[in-house]
């Protein structure tokens, strides 16, 4: 189990290609024919202006009299080659399209899917906007470079394949000139490209740090003006936006020398032809009009070098993000589903048993420690400790967000590592702290506990937990749009649509991690009526905040230092003292302040 | 204006022209030299384009041919040939460098002024305004809608080469052959034409793709967030399944988007060549007829295939136009905005450790909307602590917010030590005044960053006040300590440990009235009490005067004074047992968990 990414930094890039079309093999679908249109589309390009040039020179240029069959010849080759290569670029592009947009919207919801399972999106809630860039960005930089940058690059590295042939036709001692001019662009390319990643990988640093900094005067709009700190953001805004811009101008420069570097090349691979041209013409290898049809070829020959080199950039960047979509698929989930292979749970009151329970996040010191414990069916257990005491890693065990570093957590008897998810999350419900909604209406949120419920279930379920008066008193009813994370209601208000949702699960065990913050005293009173209800009839976990819950619970477990220190009812801790009395007694003196 | 405007502007695209090049010569305007060079750069460019056929055919005339002829080589001839191509090669480098580089940064300036100038804005306008406008509006001006406005820069000085040497080669085929030209040219309106048909069937798909590419991000985003009752529901197959929807709408779309680009790519391509063979054929005639040279039609011919490509820049430049209008558009509207909070000079003294607070008689309502606060009066004397006690939505937070002149009243004024807060100058109501919020927010910054906010404080200073709020625990056990990195990309707190350094930034100050906004709700009822004990500081020594909006009533109960709160309206105010005593409506309010228990636990035993 892992806390971090894998940013699948390891992987060299055509391992990175060869893995992500792994993942999505539609990439590979009829991969053979997209690739012989652009064999078709790339040959056209290539005779299109040989075929032209040879009417204008050949035929035009003929000495006397135009030679107009052989311009004839000539324009309907040309004609139909322009034909040919059109069509075969439609299929080709549409081809290429289909397959880069299937594929890695396959890879988009594996990818999605995956990240549900890792410990990281529970335990790091700040990371999430990065996740959720995976899954998005990352994917549309994949998506936008084997679509253009990928066409580019096969069509232009075809047409310098057909320029060299075609070269080697007329002469190879010219084609060696015109190659051995090229090269140093070749060999300096990786070392661009290295460069060039680093340009913008400091550019991509210093968006996000902009970014956060220009959200600082609307997000904490509040805070600024309460605390007169208007210069300092600003400073701090202009700062950012500069480093910023500073970042861009360099990257944009290099991007701009880099490409000019082909241009130069073929000068000088103009130059060459020319005066090779000269001297192996003196010879007497080579006629003039062959070194000056070859000038022309070598026009041929810079064009696709120019645009491949230009895509290399984009490809740095491409796979770069395919790579980070690849690395979160390869973060190994924290728990694993035994799915069919497992053990069904059969519905019914569940025990609980911790039998020599440590855990420990990786790297960190354990948080729990040899903990044992028997919960019996149907009791109400009161989790108390103070904070970082490991409660909440109790109720995390317990409903298997995370498995113990060693030891065992057993519902009815069986270990729930051998449950299936299936199983354990029809038995097994965590209400959290804060009553987390989804963008919908009340019903959508509430169907997130039973997919099949009807209206008559839900308001069924909320008279049961006594909150019939509550949906009456919502103007919309079940139809009422909760807001984003369902803020359009009040904290509390939320907590009581969670118990709505939790209530029609209908889990055998109840897990509660009691909400800290504050709500209305009255809606407070009705929450803890709608637990009550909640709770009876099944075995319930509550990690309690407020002293009261572990007061109504059957038992109470007090956890100290990751270890269970005390536990039996409220009435004999308190007899005993010990942590619990001190906790208690804290409790009662700010209550009697009153 | 802007709403009706903005659906509009795709559906008129002469205004989104005009509107185009308005944008562009704002951005010409405010940065002409770097303009300037990008803009020669791209001529230069241009120019050394043609002037290497012009080499090359200098190079055939003057050095390939007579070696040939003669069969000697002339090395002066060669080193000529070498220099004009090198020459002309460089010169287009420094073309490429000048146009490229050049129009990165005229455009990373504009967006670095306009990011300065919308943040600005924000920095001065109220919070009356800011609570009008979404804070992913407000995110999305500063940044998607500036760079928005500015993407036509980039292709720009290519585009103006275009131009250039599209008048160019005109005007030399026009002077060649008037014939030939004339055919040779109907590539230019047909390559426009296509490229308008191609934009105006592209665009509508690249809109609703962008759309989409918004709404699986939102899923995305939605679905991370509640992970936690995704899991424990075990609810991922159907939150897979609702993803995978957006995402197969976005992938259909960029299919359909791909066909058109498919299509049209291709043709693009073919018009320029198809016009070379047009020219060829009128050219023939014309020659047999006497009428035009050979050189003529090659000429021609290859200026045709020089210009015709590089018409594609312009219609990349106009591509950007409809999206460059509509960000320049919401740019403006926040640069328009009016409304900045006016200040007086008044700047007091500090005098005694607690402020007088005097709260006359006040009134808030949002423009149009319902009284929230209507003839609130109550005083909060120096050193003591006053609760303000109301249900949900009885004007709790507004009050506050009014305290620290986040807004101005409608009616009524909060005086500070006898002074009306709009009377203080600009920084003087923070130099006495500090609110801790309901929601902490923190900078990214470091512990000491976000704890001092600029201030010269010393570290024991701030160690103090962690240690007032019940934080110098956690944050010593962070990895640097007062130097780790908090935020989004730093060292991420829970919600009470980010309430805690919340307080302790208030308290470094030394605020002589501190205010709470529901500031410690989520902290442990304990750590809670321990935080509040340690306000109240040693008896006998009069203290920063406190007022706290409060639930707890271990909170209320250590106030000197309560000022209940009901409907905007102050019910009622004395101490918590007077309150108690004559007021049922608070009694019910702060007693209703504890009233109620029995009978909860009465059904317990049934």
């Amino acid at each position: 189990m892992s806390t971090t990414l894998d940013t699948g930094e390891e992987i060299g890039a055509w391992q990175t290609i060869r893995r992500g079309i792994e993942f999505s093999p539609e990439l590979r679908e009829g991969i053979g024919g997209t690739f012989a249109f652009a064999v078709l589309s790339t040959l056209g390009r290539v005779v299109v202006p040989i075929a032209v040039q040879q009417t204008l020179d050949r035929g035009l240029g003929a000495a006397g009299e135009p030679d107009l069959s052989f311009m004839g010849w000539m324009a309907t080759l040309a004609g139909a080659a322009i034909l040919v290569t059109a069509v075969a670029s439609y299929f080709m592009t549409a081809r290429l399209f289909t397959a880069a947009e299937r594929g890695l919207a396959t890879l988009r919801i594996k990818a999605f899917r995956h990240v549900h399972d890792l410990p990281l999106l529970t335990q790091n809630t700040e990371r999430r906007g990065a996740l959720v860039s995976r899954v998005t960005s990352d994917v549309d930089q994949v998506s936008q470079f084997l679509i253009f940058g990928g066409l580019i690059a096969v069509v232009s590295v075809g047409q310098i394949a057909i320029a060299t042939v075609v070269m080697l036709f007329y002469s190879w001692q010219l084609t060696l000139v015109v190659w051995i001019c090229f090269l140093p662009l070749f060999l300096s390319l990786r070392y661009f490209q290295r460069k060039l990643s680093a340009a913008y990988g400091i550019v991509r640093q210093q968006v996000g740090v902009m970014l956060s900094a220009i959200s600082e005067p609307v997000v904490g709009a509040a805070t600024v003006r309460s605390y007169a700190i208007e210069d300092r953001t600003q400073e701090r805004i202009d700062g950012a936006i500069d480093r910023y811009k500073q970042a861009s101008t360099k990257a944009q420069g290099l991007t701009a020398f880099s490409f000019s570097l082909g241009g130069v090349s073929a000068g000088l691979a103009n130059a060459g032809v020319l005066i090779f041209g000269v001297l192996l013409g003196v010879d007497g290898t080579i006629t003039a009009g062959e070194v000056l049809a070859f000038a022309f070829l070598v026009t041929l020959f810079v064009g696709p070098v120019q645009m491949g080199t230009q895509v290399l950039t984009d490809a740095q960047n491409a796979i770069a993000g395919w790579r980070r979509v690849i690395g979160i698929l390869d973060t190994p989930a924290d728990v694993v589903d035994p799915g069919a292979a497992g053990e069904v749970l059969p519905k019914g009151a569940v025990a609980i048993r911790f039998e020599d329970v440590t855990f420990a996040y990786p790297g960190g010191r354990p948080v729990l420690h040899d903990v044992d414990l028997d919960i019996a069916p149907n009791t109400r257990v009161a989790v108390v400790g103070e904070t970082g005491s490991g409660k909440t890693t109790l109720a995390k065990l317990l409903t298997r967000l995370m498995d113990p570093t060693s030891g065992v957590v057993r519902l009815d008897g069986v270990d729930l590592r051998t449950v299936p998810f299936s199983s354990l999350r029809d038995r097994v419900v965590m209400v959290p702290q804060e009553g987390f909604l989804f963008d919908s209406t009340l019903r959508a949120n509430a169907l997130y506990g039973k997919l099949d419920a009807t209206d008559e279930d839900i308001v069924a379920a909320a008279t049961e937990l006594g909150l019939a008066d509550w949906l009456d008193t919502l103007p919309r009813g079940l139809d009422t749009p909760v807001g984003q994370r369902g803020e359009s209601l009040s904290a509390g208000e939320r907590q009581l649509a969670a118990l709505i949702r939790a209530h029609l699960a209908d889990p055998d065990l109840l897990v509660l991690d009691e909400a800290t913050s504050a709500v209305d005293p009255a809606l407070e009173m009705r929450i803890g009526r709608a637990l009550e209800r909640l709770t009876r009839g099944r075995t319930s976990v509550t990690i309690a905040h407020r002293m009261s819950t572990a007061e109504n619970a059957d038992e109470v477990v007090v956890v100290d230092k990751g270890r269970i220190v005390q536990r039996g009812p409220h009435a004999a801790l308190l007899v005993e003292g010990g942590v619990y009395g001190r906790l208690h007694a804290s409790w009662i003196a700010q209550q009697s302040l009153l | 204006m802007s709403r009706t405007r903005d659906r509009s502007s795709s559906v008129s695209a002469g205004s989104t022209l005009r509107d185009g090049f308005a944008v562009l010569g704002v951005a010409i305007r405010r940065e002409p030299w770097i303009f300037t060079v990008s803009t020669l750069g791209s001529l230069l460019f241009g120019a050394l384009t043609v002037a290497d056929a012009w080499v090359l055919g200098w190079s055939t005339d003057h050095v390939v041919l007579p070696a040939f002829e003669t069969g000697e080589v002339g090395w002066g001839g060669l080193v000529a040939v070498l220099a004009l191509f090198l020459g002309v090669a460089i010169l287009r480098a420094v073309g490429i460098v000048a146009r490229r580089l050049g129009a990165g940064v005229m455009q990373y300036r504009m967006q670095a002024h306009y990011r300065r100038d919308v943040t600005r804005q924000y920095l001065r306008l109220p919070m009356s305004w800011h609570q009008k406008h979404p804070t992913g509006q407000l995110l999305s001006n500063a940044n998607a809608d500036v760079e928005a406005a500015w993407a036509p820069i980039a292709p720009l000085p290519m585009a103006v080469g275009t131009v250039a040497m599209m008048v160019i080669a005109v005007l030399q085929m026009l002077l060649t052959d008037l014939v030939m030209a004339l055919v040779g040219l109907l590539v230019f309106p047909a390559v426009i034409l296509a490229n308008l048909v191609f934009q105006r069937l592209q665009s509508p798909l690249m809109t609703r793709a962008q759309a989409l590419r918004a709404e699986v991000s939102e899923v995305a985003h939605e679905s991370f967030d509640g992970a936690q009752v995704v899991k424990t529901l075990g609810r991922e197959q159907e939150e897979t399944e609702r993803f995978a929807r957006k995402a197969h709408q976005l992938r259909d779309t960029n299919i359909k988007a791909g066909h058109v680009r498919a299509f049209f790519d291709p043709a693009l391509e073919a018009l320029p060549n198809l016009g070379v063979l047009a020219v060829l054929a009128v050219g023939v005639q014309r020659v047999l007829h006497g009428q035009a040279d050979p050189g003529d039609v090659v000429t021609i011919g290859y200026l045709l295939t020089i210009v015709a490509f590089p018409i594609r820049s312009l219609g990349w430049l106009l591509g950007e136009f409809p999206r460059s209008v509509v960000g320049f558009r919401r740019v403006s509207a926040v640069l328009a905005a009016t409304g900045e909070m006016q200040y007086g000079a008044a700047a007091p003294e500090r005098g005694r450790p607690g402020a007088l607070l005097e709260v006359d008689d006040l009134a808030y309502r949002y423009d149009d909307g319902p009284p929230l606060l209507e003839g609130v009066t109550f005083d909060a004397e120096p050193g003591r602590t006053v609760a303000v006690v109301g249900a949900t939505a009885s004007g709790k937070s507004t009050l506050t917010s009014l305290l620290v002149r986040l807004v101005d009243p409608r009616d009524g004024a909060v005086r500070l030590d006898g002074t009306d807060l709009r009377a203080l100058a600009p920084g003087a109501l923070a130099a006495h005044v500090a609110l801790v919020p309901q929601q902490a927010f923190l900078f990214d910054d470091t512990v000491r960053g976000n704890v001092a906010l600029g201030a010269d404080v010393p570290d024991e200073d701030v160690w103090a006040a962690l240690r007032t709020a019940q934080a110098d625990g956690f944050v010593a056990a962070l990895p640097d300590g007062l130097d780790t990195r908090l935020g989004e990309r730093g060292t991420s707190l829970s919600g009470g440990q980010r309430q805690r350094l919340s307080l302790a930034r208030a308290l470094v100050r030394r605020p002589r009235l501190l205010i709470m906004d529901d500031a410690t709700s989520a902290v442990d009822p304990e750590v809670e009490a321990r935080i509040l004990a340690a306000l109240r500081g040693t008896p006998g020594q009069e203290g920063s005067t406190v007022l706290v909006v409060a639930y707890r009533k271990a909170t209320i109960a250590l106030a000197d004074q309560v000022v209940y709160l009901r409907d905007g309206r102050v019910a009622d105010q004395g101490t918590h047992a007077e309150l108690l005593d004559r007021s049922p409506g608070y009694a019910h309010l702060v007693n209703a968990y504890e009233v109620e228990h029995p009978d909860e636990q009465a059904e317990v035993s049934r």
